[in-house]
């Protein structure tokens, strides 16, 4: 007879087939050569070559300031929602995340006719343009996360704070920052990735320069399958390497607890 | 002053957010080629995107490809769910981490690794869409799953004993205890899904059959040529998208307040 935990059988297979082992045969391909040989040259090749290490330079900038860029306009945006003075949170929280139902490919074009309008060339600020079509692009995912992160905050700690003396701008930065560090974490996660690697918005604002992600693209559209897996790998490797960071800051039900 | 402040960053934001889709939304509606030339009213890019058969194809494959992606993933992910819940803490450990990977990947890893799986190790033929379907059902699924779990913990685990201890088999009281308590995560999740797949560009690019594009890949394309025609109608396309997701969003907070109340 059937049992409940037997339906989880299906998804563990399919877990299994289409998302674990396409990573060990992507590790597979990454050490070894095209004859099928077990070889490290592709991993030296990546990073003794000058243009790759660049991309991969290139990238983690436009991936940085986008980052901080989406942060310091969503934070104000996800406060002024959570806690400001507007009644309805939840239908202006949805209002800022709609653009998210928008394939993201129709909002570029958008984004880019307007810019085509105002620069005449693009061409000429392909590095400012990219980053603004990234944080455009992202946004929304970093207001969802730190706005979860602000409405769960106890408005209590904060009515103490003030209480026992804080001014507002020591709540602030001692109370309500510290508190939504959660939430400022998962956008982050959110977003990074992401702008590392959607090399389409570059293609589609006709920057010239290759972030991670293009080099993947093309190594796969000149069947080089050893080497897009050596990218994918090193991009494995750096998603790792931010979820460990991550994972210690994701404690938000321990954290909010602070009073007995 | 402050409350000057927030209006100004909200609107500001908002403006940032909007003003291209906007804008782009009143040319759609007029003849010109290019934003900022003014010219007149016209619907000739409605009808070119509803008669070109290029663009017609595109948009039906787009959402009938992401029907059956949500379909599948709805599927695998609530089972999934349901299973993972009621298992040993190692098997559902396990699976929730294994579920965690698509969600922070990067899409060009997993729609990469998916092509070399399946195409190249496998050998399994693009045309037969099914490596496209499987990549972006392995996307999506994760996502079901989450959007089911929350409802499970908050289910009131008692019904579903009385219902055994009733008569009822497994099958019927999952049918009939189970499901109907997680209804709103199933269907939530399956909207997620039918917006992932609808956005999804990576994974469709190194998985589909060369014949076939959905909207992303159309329109990366698009931008790439000269034909005007064919970028204006994609203003209608985006348009038209976007009065679909405001009015679903607004049907949503409708049906949302009445549970409420």
């Amino acid at each position: 007879m059937l049992t409940r935990k037997q339906l989880a059988i299906p998804y563990a297979i399919f877990l299994v087939l289409f998302v674990v082992l396409p990573l060990l045969v992507v590790v597979y391909y990454g050490f070894t050569d095209r004859n099928g040989n077990i070889s490290f040259e592709n991993f030296l090749g990546f990073f003794q070559n000058g243009k790759t290490v660049g991309t991969l330079v290139y990238s983690l900038a436009i991936a940085f300031l986008t980052t901080v860029f989406s942060l310091l306009l969503a934070y104000p945006v996800a406060l002024i929602i959570a806690k400001g003075a507007y009644s309805q949170r939840t239908k202006f929280l949805m209002i800022f995340v709609l653009p998210m139902w928008i394939n993201f490919t129709l909002r570029i074009t958008a984004l880019k006719e307007i810019l085509t309008l105002i620069e005449g060339n693009l061409a000429k600020y392909q590095f400012f343009n990219t980053v603004l079509c990234m944080v455009y692009d992202f946004l929304p995912f970093m207001i969802m996360p730190i706005y979860n992160s602000l409405t769960k905050l106890d408005n209590g700690l904060i009515e103490a704070a003030s209480d026992l003396g804080a001014n507002k701008l020591q709540v602030f930065f001692k109370v309500i920052l510290p508190l939504s560090i959660p939430g400022i974490v998962s956008g982050v996660t959110m977003v990074f990735l992401p702008s590392m690697t959607n090399y389409v918005v570059l293609d589609m604002i006709y920057n010239s320069t290759y972030i991670m992600g293009s080099l993947i693209g093309s190594y796969f559209s000149a069947y080089d399958w050893n080497n897009g897996s050596v990218i994918s790998i090193v991009l494995l490797l750096i998603i790792l390497g931010i979820t460990l960071v991550s994972n210690k800051f994701a404690e938000p039900e321990s954290k909010a607890h602070v009073a007995p | 002053m402050i409350k000057f402040f927030q209006h100004i960053v909200i609107w500001l934001v908002l403006l940032f957010l909007y003003a291209p889709i906007m804008i782009l939304m009143v040319y759609s509606f007029t003849d010109s080629t290019m934003i900022g030339t003014i010219k007149n009213f016209s619907l000739q890019n409605y009808v070119t995107l509803f008669t070109t058969p290029e663009l017609v194809e595109m948009i039906v494959g787009t959402f009938a490809l992401a029907l059956v992606v949500a379909t599948l993933s709805t599927f695998l992910g609530t089972t999934g769910a349901i299973g993972a819940f009621y298992s040993k803490k190692r098997t559902r450990g396990a699976i929730e981490i294994a579920n965690q990977i698509p969600v922070i990947n990067a899409d060009v890893v997993t729609g990469f690794s998916i092509c070399i799986l399946m195409i190249i190790f496998f050998k399994v033929r693009k045309e037969t869409f099914i490596p496209l379907i499987i990549g972006q059902t392995a996307l999506c699924t994760p996502f079901v799953y989450l959007s089911v779990l929350p409802r499970l913990k908050q289910m009131d685990h008692n019904l579903y004993e009385a219902a055994l201890d009733l008569g009822c088999t497994t099958s019927m009281a999952l049918r009939k205890v189970v499901v109907p308590q997680i209804v709103p995560g199933i269907i939530s999740g399956f909207m997620t899904a039918i917006t992932l797949s609808l956005d999804d560009y990576f994974i469709t690019t190194y998985t589909k059959p060369a014949t076939f594009d959905t909207i992303s890949t159309y329109v990366v394309n698009a931008t790439r040529g000269s034909q005007t025609e064919i970028k204006t109608a994609l203003w209608a396309l985006s348009t038209l998208i976007f009065v679909l997701a405001a009015l679903y969003v607004v049907a949503q907070n409708i049906t949302r307040k009445k549970e409420s109340k």
